[in-house]
């Protein structure tokens, strides 16, 4: 009964005054609004950035250096005493991996691993006239590339499964198929550094948004690639892991690379510049994200409480008629929270709606070829603290100021006037 | 009206302190009680602190030294809701402005008491505003807002609003002291018809002295203390 008269009285309270009620909520929805789509477009942006830096590189590199031997014979010999050995060079060895389909096997079968994609590194020469161009190719499992590194989404023209269907097919660089006027369909010839020439057809182009990089990279199938380099078909030179957990990376590369007996270099080792770029980026985020709410807060806080004062006959008459102080809490904190969490829920659907609007601005840059609008990070996170926050503000903002009220006799109120 | 009748309201060395800007005695060792169906007004000078005294006995202020009975009940030991209880059901206050409920209508202010004691059902309290406002002759505004009342009108809903639990005692702090010749005559003959017809106890502070001596008491009160009663 008594909480059915409070809830009563509360929304008489609301609607009596629907305008100033209005100007409180729109006041809650414009800041969860604001706050969840500057971080939905902060977040965006950096995930567009870490993006291009995470997308196409593996987490962990497995691959054979070249490098000295740690030890020389003499420090079999003698392992005792400290030896010295001038101008030790490497020597001659192969820089396919090892047990290559193996490795790959075994790793699949990890419970902490996403995928794994194979990689050939070859360098070629591409023949255009009289002129040798000097250029890298990739072969890779065009599948897998795609499931793992979003492969298909730097190809600019073409299809990149072509490259699995067409037989001696190649997928040029846009900066070598622009030297070499290559359209789509061409033959193009490449020759690798052992002297082998071989015929390759031009299925797509592949942009990835590097100049340097599309002047020199191609992409060919794994199969194409060996028979370019003329080895066997179990010669891969790279094995790239994805992980489910990137933070796991340097741990597990420690370990594949004492269990496999090869060389495993992890992306936060690979890309230190870029790991410090992205945590800059992200506490910048953090911190604009933390600022948004304090002045929403205070936004909040001061709207209510102006409501609240405003409110303190309404305050003093209820006492005076019997209603206790525990009440006129009851009905100021139920006032807040319906505007908390009224403007908090148009305030989410706001936001949503600006993030879509921004999502849809076009935004076309020459070295961001998949990006055709601006990013959204649509992280259901902000609209859980958006929404959290809406609400807990406005409690405080209802309770404080009500508490004050409800605690002191309704005379001081009265005699104020 | 020889029957016996009960006490309804003692106070006991009742001594209050102002202490903003500087401490002044306001009340010096009250003594009074206040029997059922006394019709009792409280005069004196402005400042003399009449109405200070009234917000005591109301129980709206706690801070004073001495004891209340209401009822036959100590107020001192009794906390902040149980002391909204007996506003609720043993008091009806009447202000010297109206104090209605600007947000909502002439009913529901009446009705609103009677809902927070919860002894009768919504219909029940809403059956017996009307009858309030029918014995107050105001039971044609019931369904207008406050603002859109005279004055006068505004004060009898307040009283009306102040019978609606059927109180003990019914305290008015200068109920006419805003209000015209014509409308204090209304709100006096309204009193007068509640102490004579339904023996309703009354504890008026006013500062009209023709207004008092239509009472049965009167309590007069100067720089703090009761001179005659």
């Amino acid at each position: 009964m008594n909480l059915k008269l409070i809830v009563q009285v509360s929304i008489s309270l609301l609607l009596a005054r629907w305008k100033q009620t209005l100007v409180a909520a729109v006041g809650v929805t414009f800041s969860i609004a604001m706050f969840v789509t500057l971080l939905g477009f902060m977040n965006g942006l950096n995930d567009l950035l870490d993006g291009l830096i995470m997308n196409r590189t593996a987490h962990i590199r497995l691959y054979h250096d070249i490098n000295v031997s740690k030890k020389q014979p003499i420090d079999l010999m003698m392992p005792h005493t400290a030896n010295f050995v001038y101008s030790v060079k490497p020597k001659n060895q192969r820089i396919e991996l090892y047990n290559s389909a193996q490795i790959m096997h075994a790793i699949k079968q990890d419970a902490r691993v996403l995928g794994v994609a194979p990689k050939i590194n070859a360098q070629v020469f591409y023949n255009v006239g009289t002129i040798d161009l000097t250029g890298v190719i990739n072969g890779i499992d065009p599948d897998e590339e795609n499931r793992l590194f979003m492969f298909s989404g730097y190809v600019t023209r073409g299809n990149y499964l072509d490259l699995k269907n067409i037989p001696n097919s190649i997928i040029l660089g846009k900066g070598v198929a622009d030297k070499m006027a290559a359209n789509i369909g061409d033959v193009v010839q490449v020759t690798t550094s052992k002297g082998e020439r071989l015929q390759l057809k031009v299925v797509g182009y592949f942009q990835s948004g590097l100049q340097d990089l599309d002047k020199v990279q191609s992409y060919c199938s794994i199969s194409t690639t060996q028979k370019l380099l003329g080895v066997s078909n179990n010669y891969i030179t790279d094995v790239q892991v994805k992980l489910k957990d990137i933070l796991q990376a340097p741990a597990m590369a420690k370990e594949y690379q004492r269990y496999y007996e090869t060389d495993a270099i992890d992306i936060q080792q690979a890309n230190s510049q870029f790991e410090t770029g992205s945590s800059v980026r992200s506490i910048i985020s953090y911190a604009v994200g933390v600022t948004l709410l304090i002045v929403a807060g205070f936004g909040i806080y001061n709207i209510l409480n102006m409501m609240i004062y405003e409110k303190m006959d309404s305050i003093a008459i209820m006492k005076a008629i019997g209603f206790s102080g525990k009440d006129v809490n009851l009905i100021f904190i139920f006032i807040a929270l319906s505007i908390g969490i009224f403007g908090g829920i148009l305030g989410l659907l706001v936001g949503f709606g600006m993030s879509n609007i921004i999502d849809n601005i076009p935004f076309n840059t020459e070295s961001l070829p998949t990006i055709k609008t601006y990013p959204i990070n649509y992280n259901p996170a902000f609209y859980i603290i958006g929404g959290i926050f809406s609400i807990v503000t406005t409690y405080f903002a209802g309770y404080f100021p009500s508490r004050k009220a409800s605690k002191i006799d309704p005379v001081i109120i009265i005699r104020g006037k | 009206m020889e029957h016996i009748h009960k006490e309804v309201l003692r106070a006991t060395n009742i001594t209050k302190y102002f202490h903003d800007p500087m401490t002044v005695k306001v009340l010096d060792n009250i003594n009074f009680s206040l029997n059922q169906s006394e019709f009792v007004s409280v005069i004196g000078k402005s400042g003399c602190g009449k109405s200070t005294l009234l917000y005591i006995l109301s129980t709206m202020d706690t801070d004073y030294e001495g004891e209340l009975f209401i009822d036959n009940v100590a107020m001192a030991v009794k906390s902040e809701k149980e002391l909204a209880r007996v506003r609720n059901e043993k008091i009806g206050f009447v202000f010297q402005f109206h104090y209605l409920l600007n947000e909502f209508n002439v009913l529901k202010n009446v009705m609103l008491p009677g809902l927070k004691l919860g002894k009768y059902s919504e219909s029940e309290v809403e059956y017996r505003a009307y009858e309030k406002l029918k014995v107050l002759g105001i039971s044609n505004e019931a369904l207008k807002m406050p603002n859109q009342l005279s004055g006068g009108q505004k004060q009898r809903v307040a009283i009306a609003r102040a019978l609606i639990n059927d109180p003990l005692l019914i305290m008015g702090d200068e109920p006419t002291g805003n209000l015209d010749k014509k409308n204090s005559d209304i709100v006096f003959q309204t009193f007068q018809q509640l102490a004579e017809e339904f023996h309703q106890t009354l504890l008026i502070v006013t500062h009209d002295n023709e207004f008092a001596h239509k009472t049965s008491r009167i309590i007069e009160m100067q720089d703090g203390k009761i001179i005659n009663q």
